[in-house]
């Protein structure tokens, strides 16, 4: 007995000391990415917030701080056009975020029925999300300029004509081309005070909308889909068999479970808008009177076109807390979970 | 009992309504398809039949002018996009490998927080280190070379792979590294004999969602690589619609050119794709 007892604790001994080394090992062998990881995310994110405090405003270094320390960020935030820009993020994230959830969500219901085609309509329905935004882009600039594309075929389908019969003016938008914006909130709230920007909704950013939905959407329809999956077949017997409509089993059951999938969409989609860039560069550009300009736009235009790379860091800056804001809380409780 | 099973879930329905349902998604494929078409119709039709009132109609007649036009001046940089993904893609994915199986099977103290520091790397805009980084690969004069862009796509892409290789390995039993451990393998031998030749679905996962991204990605192609000849397809693509007159049809046909390499890869194997994009997927 005793010797078991003493093999025993000289086993635990040579465990214990082989996991030491053993969990030496897996950290060195993780430590490149990690280092890699430290300077290259958290370094960089570091050094560009320095030099949005700096003077480097030429193609020549300066790296002296600015007077004020947030001078730059002042500046920033009074010009016209950075207002613009998160104008446009904010209407462009909205409405995004609404009709790619809702397409998801409707593309993922109708193909959870039992239908002839099934996996061929998903993946049609998934093809543009393994596009880039370049390709895409260019296309869809030609669908949406308004002497061809859309406007032609609503004209070639006669819907026009029919129009004008019944007394009511052509469908003809200007689409990318208006530097139209509908609506003003600072009319709404007087004591908004340095704003230059109109609050509106600026009516060229639609046609981004539209792009980006048709791209996106797809991700927003697997989602539900995989979640669609895990919802137990024996549920939705349950409840047929208490006499529920399939109406009511999608409408009080199916859809409330799928709440969290909902939010997920959200925080992912919702931070690809927020930085938002190829498709719009693509597109339109900045668009007629900064009508589709958008921050990721602003930064590389004010960074390597006007080399002022002190008012381009702290643009991106803006971008970067505007995504953490979403992104982190994610991020914690992932954590947790883990 | 056929009757029953059919009624089970209420997802079978009357003829009727599946023929509601299927005019509702043919009218969504129709809304799909539509870039594509008008994409692949245009880069047929010859530089003269490309006028605004006929966009929608297929060419006249078709030609390959188009498209041997646009291969004229896109191959250089189809050949640079290949050139830089397929590297960038398996060395991001052999690291992310080992990464996943040490943060899935080797968790130690503050494990977990590096993990999810880690990940916080693939949702940053990447606007937020582009100045350091030029600075960076100039510094080891690296910048506006294709290895120095490869460095960066390889380093921004651990996030991603080693995510969806940690959460492939999580799933592998502990009992079965527990029963290498008493043959006397080490962290480094378990992972040669008993991870990696249960890993290659991952590998496919892994393979297909990186080359996707890195083929698609824009932002570091058009400011790291300087030279117009070395970019990458989507920044020669874009540079080939600036200008003030646009040959549409050799755009067009550039377009399909440059999204060939993924589509082909999405049709060949979609469901390998669709799972690294639910593993966290991101884009842009």
């Amino acid at each position: 007995m005793a010797t078991a007892e003493h093999d025993e604790t000289k086993y635990g001994e040579v465990t214990r000391k082989r996991a030491f080394v053993e969990t030496g090992v897996a950290k060195l062998l993780l430590s490149p990415s990690l280092i890699a990881i430290l300077v290259f995310v958290y370094g960089f994110i570091g050094a560009t917030l320095y030099v949005s405090i700096s003077n480097w405003r030429s193609s020549t270094i300066d790296l002296s701080p600015s007077d004020p320390i947030l001078g730059i960020y002042d500046r920033l935030f009074h010009m016209t056009r950075f207002q613009i820009d998160l104008r446009n993020t904010f209407v462009f994230t909205i409405l995004f975020l609404l009709f790619a959830v809702v397409v998801g969500l409707v593309l993922a219901l109708l193909l959870d029925q039992r239908i002839f085609g099934r996996s061929l309509f998903r993946n049609i329905f998934l093809f543009p999300y393994a596009l880039s935004f370049i390709v895409t882009g260019v296309s869809w600039r030609w669908i949406f300029s308004p002497q061809t594309g859309i406007n032609l075929l609503v004209e070639n389908l006669g819907i026009n004509a029919a129009l004008d019969a019944i007394g009511l003016p052509a469908f003809s938008p200007a689409w990318l081309t208006t530097p139209e914006v509908v609506g003003d909130l600072a009319s709404w709230i007087p004591f908004l005070d340095g704003i230059n920007a109109q609050l509106g909704l600026p009516l060229a950013m639609i046609p981004v909308v539209i792009a980006a939905t048709w791209q996106l959407s797809g991700f927003a329809m697997a989602m539900y889909l995989a979640g669609l999956g895990t919802i137990s077949h024996d549920i939705r017997e349950a409840a047929q068999l208490d006499g529920a409509s399939s109406w009511r089993i999608y409408r009080d059951i199916i859809i409330p479970l799928l709440r969290p999938i909902t939010i997920s969409i959200l925080i992912i989609l919702g931070h690809v808008s927020l930085k938002i860039f190829d498709l719009i560069f693509a597109m339109s550009g900045s668009g007629p009177g900064f009508a589709t300009d958008v921050p990721g736009i602003f930064v590389y235009e004010q960074t390597f076109r006007a080399t002022r790379y002190n008012l381009g860091a702290a643009a991106s800056i803006v971008m970067l807390l505007l995504v953490s804001i979403v992104i982190v809380p994610y991020l914690a409780r992932t954590l947790k979970e883990l | 009992m056929a009757e029953l099973d059919a009624a089970s879930d209420g997802r079978r329905h009357r003829p009727i309504t599946n023929a509601i349902i299927i005019a509702i998604l043919t009218v969504a494929v129709i809304f799909y398809l539509m870039p594509v078409y008008v994409m692949v119709i245009t880069g047929f039709k010859a530089a003269a039949d490309v006028s605004l009132a006929n966009m929608w109609e297929v060419p006249a007649t078709f030609t390959v002018d188009g498209y041997r036009s646009a291969w004229d001046k896109l191959s250089p940089n189809l050949a640079t996009s290949f050139q830089l993904a397929i590297p960038a893609t398996i060395l991001s994915g052999l690291i992310g490998a080992v990464n996943g199986y040490l943060f899935s099977k080797w968790k130690f103290r503050g494990s977990d927080v590096l993990f999810t520091l880690l990940l916080f790397g693939m949702f940053i805009p990447y606007q937020s280190i582009l100045i350091p980084l030029i600075r960076f690969l100039d510094y080891i004069n690296l910048y506006g070379t294709l290895p120095g862009l490869i460095i960066v796509h390889v380093v921004y892409g651990l996030p991603i792979t080693t995510l969806i290789f940690r959460n492939y390995f999580t799933n592998i039993p502990g009992e079965i590294i527990e029963a290498a451990r008493v043959d006397g393998d080490g962290v480094i031998g378990i992972f040669f004999r008993i991870m990696l030749p249960l890993s290659l679905p991952a590998f496919v996962v892994v393979g297909i969602f990186q080359f996707t991204n890195i083929w698609n990605d824009f932002l570091f192609g058009l400011t790291i690589i300087t030279n117009p000849r070395e970019q990458p397809i989507t920044v020669a693509l874009n540079n080939l619609s600036g200008g003030f007159a646009v040959e549409w049809n050799v755009l067009m046909a550039g377009a399909v050119i440059a999204a060939l390499p993924t589509a082909i890869l999405y049709i060949l194997l979609g469901r390998f794709f669709v799972r690294g994009m639910l593993a966290g997927s991101m884009k842009g």
